[in-house]
């Protein structure tokens, strides 16, 4: 194909880019500020961590491995593109709407980078950084790549792949990639890590909750990224994927606020930014292939089983601190199985060719059956991927810092700082310049 | 003889105390953060579904040094101008004290006021 540079399209694709990137940071506030003061440089860390991390991998062979020429349905070839040599623009993911292959680069290395990200929230306080830098590389490599590869790279859950008999998955911006898979991931760390010292005994209240709104609020800005610029091109279908990102995301706010209310008493601003999040999430798979009113629908279930999912753990006994599963799975799958019901092509324009409407708009069950079937494989392969991961980690480097290190305070004792003077009332003694 | 009249008050009427305490004629005092619970216990706090019990609660320590014959006006002052007559207002005490120095002349007793 001959490729002809469009730079509206590149520009508003390098704009993407840098709003997804920033989504990373703005998680990094949203999981600070809920975890308690003497973790929060660590929480934050994790985050920043995952981006150093999976920022190189990305450009040395992540996105050949994604993006390259496939290989066996499960990878694309890790050296056709190795550093990025060899790559020309008519090879883009997005030459099609005339952006170069760098830029295609950028844009997709931004998701690798959150998705990792997204994961720390299951395993706050406790964890080894050293730890969690090598798991982020290698769980980008060995689980991300080949799931993107399958969604997005012509592998196992694209027009080819395995429910080609039935219909094609639809995941315009990555319900199962980034939110499925990050959310299951999450619950086999929590799982293999194990529990914080006094989970569901001692209070572990956040501990800036002005951060979370903070967090949240990037993520939101950063999310119009995230779901408009996965059109790869700025257009009508961009702009039915931004307003439904705002739509869903509306719904999901107020109606947990509501599920709160009722249940709690409280509207609380926690819950306003969990919702937030939570609509965020449901909506990004279905973003370009629903109507307002399928946004609004998916905002709000996604919004009432989130608030009610983040109970679970209490309830099953896994320590998921910050409500990766309660978030992220709950939400992924809640907009991933709603697809089956509400999409539509009668206001936009995009499907995959083969996807069907859902059973709400005359499909029947096809596409829904389809959508289980992503949803399920991503979740099967990514657990048992991840907790395999976990545990030679576990058994090799160690996963988790000591008791002792855990209730002083993995910030002070991993990284030799604190977030807050007035934490232990401290007095500096000395000083080494 | 000297007194010590301890209020723990609501962080909110600390204004009024202090106004109402000078408008009679009280020229010094020490207020402090103090954080307690009386009858009342403290609050819930709900984050994510998950309750959690505070029991501790913010208050004001306010302190007056004032020789015997102020006490009762004294601490008349501190219940009227905290009062807001909802649980959790606080509480005023009265104990002996042996001796004052002012630290600046070294005078004591009544001096020292």
């Amino acid at each position: 194909m001959e490729f002809t540079l469009d730079s509206g399209n590149t520009a508003w694709m390098l704009t993407a880019s840098g709003l997804v990137l920033l989504m990373t940071p703005g998680l990094a506030f949203f999981y600070g500020g809920m975890v308690r003061g003497k973790s929060v440089l660590n929480m934050m860390m994790m985050s920043f961590g995952a981006m150093g991390v999976v920022g190189l991998i990305w450009v040395l062979w992540g996105y050949s491995a994604v993006f390259g020429t496939d290989v066996g349905g499960l990878f694309g070839n890790p050296f056709d593109y190795f550093g990025l040599d060899g790559m020309t623009d008519d090879q883009s993911l997005m030459a099609a709407a005339g952006v170069p292959a760098l830029v295609a680069v950028a844009f997709q290395a931004t998701f690798a980078i959150i998705t990792v990200a997204l994961i720390s929230g299951a395993i706050a306080d406790r964890t080894k950084f050293s730890t969690w830098l090598v798991f982020s590389g290698i769980w980008a490599t060995v689980v991300y790549v080949p799931v993107a590869h399958w969604v997005w790279g012509g592998g196992l859950l694209g027009a080819d792949g395995i429910t080609s008999s039935l219909s094609v998955p639809i995941d315009f911006a990555g319900g199962t990639v980034v939110h499925i898979n990050a959310g299951i991931a999450g619950l086999a760390l929590a799982l293999v890590i194990g529990k914080r010292k006094g989970f569901g005994k001692e209070p572990m209240r956040p501990h800036n909750l002005p951060f979370v709104m903070l967090g949240a609020a990037l993520l939101w800005f950063g999310w119009f990224g995230f779901n408009a610029g996965s059109e790869f091109a700025a257009d009508n279908v961009a702009g039915r994927a931004w307003l439904n990102t705002m739509i869903a995301t509306c719904a999901a706010m107020l109606f947990w606020l509501l599920a709160e209310k009722l249940r709690d008493g409280h509207a609380t601003s926690l819950g306003a930014a969990s919702g937030v999040v939570a609509g965020l999430v449901a909506i990004t798979p279905a973003a370009a292939a629903v109507d307002t009113y399928g946004a609004i629908a998916i905002g709000a279930v996604a919004g009432v089983l989130c608030a009610l999912a983040v109970g679970l753990k209490f309830k099953y006994g896994y320590d998921d601190s910050l409500d990766v599963v309660g978030v992220h799975l709950v939400g992924g799958l809640t907009g991933t199985i709603l697809i089956g019901f509400f999409a539509t092509d009668k206001n936009s324009t995009w499907y995959p060719d083969g996807a069907l409407n859902g059973l709400f708009y005359g499909g029947g069950f096809t596409q829904l059956a389809t959508q289980i079937i992503a949803a399920l494989v991503v979740v099967a392969f990514s657990f048992v991927a991840t907790s395999v991961i976990a545990l030679i980690l576990k058994a090799t480097m160690g996963f988790r810092i000591s008791d002792e290190d855990e209730v002083t305070g993995v910030d002070l004792t991993t990284h030799g700082e604190t977030a807050y003077e007035a934490l232990g009332a401290r007095m500096t003694t000395e000083v080494k310049a | 003889m000297t007194k010590l009249v301890t209020g723990v008050i609501q962080p909110h009427r600390l204004d009024d105390v202090k106004s109402a305490l000078e408008a009679a004629g009280v020229r010094g005092m020490t207020v402090s953060e103090a954080s307690g619970y009386g009858r009342q216990r403290g609050h819930t706090e709900v984050y994510r579904g998950a309750e959690y019990t505070v029991d501790l609660v913010p208050k004001v320590r306010i302190e007056v040094l004032v020789g015997d014959e102020d006490v009762a006006t004294v601490t008349q002052v501190i219940i009227k101008a905290a009062q807001t007559g909802k649980i959790g207002d606080g509480k005023v005490w009265v104990v002996p004290v042996e001796d004052v120095a002012r630290v600046r002349t070294g005078e004591h007793g009544a001096e020292a006021l």
